[in-house]
């Protein structure tokens, strides 16, 4: 697990449900072809209105057009991160397009255990609202093991929740492995 | 202690041993349910972990619903298909409902229910969120990705943290305008959508226990829109009768102990309930029915797991009977199922499918369709500003298509007469004159 995170921030508000991270229409790529699971970096956040699109002004695309790959490392949400759908396909699309974490106020249930269990990123708990503090373009740091966010543009940090139970499936890199590790199922296979 | 409902069947699949909220469990997993969005990454998943030659724990207990994108021409959308179908075959999987067959359902919660594998007291997970659904059975049941949808392919298990429990009672009776869509809508209003967000939704008392299968299934299939990972509701005679008319397979029935802890309890009076609407773009948007009267509507949706069940049709139906619809109305069966029904229902003589052809609606083939967008072509797609009123159940920005789209969720009744005045009215402005 990487535990220090280095990147440019990408600020969203509250509520981005699953539809908005990867309309419904794009769920249809595969996600274990190589080249056609490329769709899911193009597409991703590709929902949210262009007035919330990067916040505080709006209107900074996620992925620049014709790209399938991002500038930001870091996604910055509000409440209720991740609600909705089910489809495994949002976490998928935000790692296939750099996300390394998101850090957001709150999580819907099925995104942060997908994203735990799937080992696409670290999700990770703000314990103050911090898109007032960071804004989209600002480099910021994540420090896991401090469970710490500093945003190096105002050098200001932040005290993260720490992982608590889930630290050890992320540890291990996502469910199958942590299975393996503790003699759930078979090395092999 | 006591144990809720939720805590009693965690338990009874983990080993026996009593069960608190917050302990981590792995339990067995009595069904598996994936459809064609999330089955072709699940396998996939499945594959890579556990071999290419490897074998699903139990083919008795997984079932494969493609419901989504069904209708279209769009080649990736098919391709997935065959991926079920191809799987399917090589499994030799008895529940696998294949498109374009006899065989074909439709969407994937309701045909659980239909097809008998909704049973109380077991545990079902689904990669689909709204699979809290088949909460309504007495049982547990949850919305996961395909990663561990693949975890339980391989192992029939999964790891599982207890809910606290919220209970929801409602006693004395609903007026005839309300359904239980208009309760779920209150609810999440009161609550938020992430009101709650890992917790177990409990519904209880005389007026919901008055509520037919289909009626408690919209209940509990909002459960998600606020954040819930489960819904259940006490299996009773109601319950009992529809499981047995569709399966021979044993269930157990397990209650709430009176001494139970729960994390919050929400008493209601069924009778002072209001017709409401959950405003776009957000399902805990709410507002009663009256306080949107007369805003300009383009459409009006009748469909979806949520809202598209024959309890559904025979509302809309009550309503634009005899009627003229004044703005583009999609009418899509959730099922084969209900599908049929349409033709068989009737009020006074004429058919539910009669009704709705000669009101000037549209009826669609049963599947997702538009509740969820979908690929270009697919009916009753939002485009562009289109003002909706809808049974579904999001209406997140571009849930149904369009981004720039505006979805007013609804109860049936409300949608039906929006319907016909192509504006929100008041359902009980044509019930009860
Ligand atoms: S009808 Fe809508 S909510 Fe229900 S399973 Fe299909 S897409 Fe999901």
């Amino acid at each position: 697990m990487q535990t220090v995170i280095e990147g440019l921030a990408y600020v969203l508000g509250d509520n981005i449900d699953t539809d908005q991270i990867i309309p419904a229409e794009h769920l249809v790529y595969s996600l274990t072809d190589p080249e056609e699971k490329k769709n899911y970096g193009r597409y991703a956040l590709s929902g949210v209105p262009a007035a919330n699109a990067g916040l505080p002004e709006g209107g900074k695309p996620f992925v620049d057009e014709g790209q399938c790959a991002s500038n930001y490392k870091i996604i910055i949400g509000g409440k209720n991160f991740g609600c909705g759908s089910s489809r495994e396909h949002a976490p998928a699309c935000l790692e296939i397009a750099g996300i390394q974490a998101v850090v957001a106020e709150s999580y819907a249930r099925i995104f942060y255990r997908n994203s735990v269990d799937g080992g696409f990123f670290t999700p990770l708990e703000s314990q103050t609202l911090l898109t007032d503090e960071i804004k989209t373009g600002d480099s910021v740091k994540l420090d896991i093991e401090r469970s710490l966010l500093t945003n190096l543009s105002t050098n200001k940090s932040y005290p993260l929740n720490p992982l608590g139970d889930v630290l050890e499936i992320i540890q291990a890199g996502n469910i199958f492995e942590y299975a393996r590790k503790n003699g759930l199922i078979p090395q092999s296979g | 202690m006591g144990m809720t409902l939720t805590e009693k069947i965690l338990s009874a699949h983990s080993g026996g041993k009593a069960v608190k909220p917050g302990d981590n469990l792995w339990v067995d997993v009595d069904v598996l349910m994936t459809h064609d969005v999330c089955g072709p990454g699940t396998i996939g998943i499945f594959k890579k972990q556990f071999g290419e030659n490897a074998k699903v724990w139990d083919k008795e207990k997984l079932v494969i619903i493609p419901d989504h994108f069904i209708f279209t021409e769009d080649k990736h959308a098919n391709r997935n298909i065959d991926i079920l179908r191809a799987f399917a075959k090589e499994q030799d999987l008895p529940y696998y409902y294949d498109v374009g067959t006899e065989n074909y359902k439709g969407v994937c919660h309701l045909a659980l229910a239909q097809e008998g594998h909704n049973r109380p007291g077991e545990i079902l997970f689904g990669t689909d969120s709204h699979t809290c659904t088949s909460g309504a059975f007495g049982m547990f049941s949850t919305g996961i990705g395909n990663t561990d949808a693949a975890f339980i392919l391989g192992t029939g298990k999964l790891w599982v943290k207890v809910p606290e429990t919220m209970r929801f009672e409602f006693n004395g009776t609903f007026p005839p305008h309300i359904m239980a869509k208009d309760v779920i809508l209150q609810v999440i209003g009161d609550i938020g959508c992430d009101g709650a967000t890992y917790r177990a939704m409990e519904w209880a008392g005389d007026a919901i226990m008055q509520l037919s299968m289909e009626e408690r299934m919209t209940l509990c299939n909002m459960a998600i829109e606020a954040g819930g990972k489960n819904a259940v509701i006490q299996a009773d005679e109601t319950t009992e009768r529809y499981v047995k008319e569709r399966t021979d397979k044993p269930f157990t029935i397990y209650e709430s102990d009176p001494d139970a802890k729960y994390r919050l309890k929400k008493i209601y009076n069924a009778d002072e309930m209001e017709p409401v609407l959950a405003k776009p773009h957000s399902p805990d948007n709410r507002a009663t029915v009256s306080e949107c009267k007369g805003e300009k509507l383009d459409r009006a949706y009748v469909g979806s797991c949520t809202g598209g069940k024959i309890t559904d049709f025979i509302a809309a139906a009550k309503i634009l009977k005899g009627k003229k619809v004044e703005i583009d109305t999609f009418i899509v069966p959730a099922t084969r199922e209900v599908e049929q029904d349409l033709s068989r229902e009737r009020i006074d003589g004429e058919t539910l499918m009669d009704i709705f052809i000669n009101a000037g609606a549209q009826i669609g083939e049963p599947s997702c369709a538009a509740c969820l967008g979908g690929p270009k072509d697919t009916f009753g797609r939002t485009s562009d500003h289109q003002r909706v009123i809808s049974t579904t159940n999001r209406n997140f920005p571009g849930r149904m298509g369009s981004k720039t789209s505006e979805v007013y969720l609804a109860s049936p009744y409300t949608a039906a007469a929006s319907a016909v005045t192509g504006c929100i009215t008041d359902p009980r402005d044509f019930l009860y004159n």
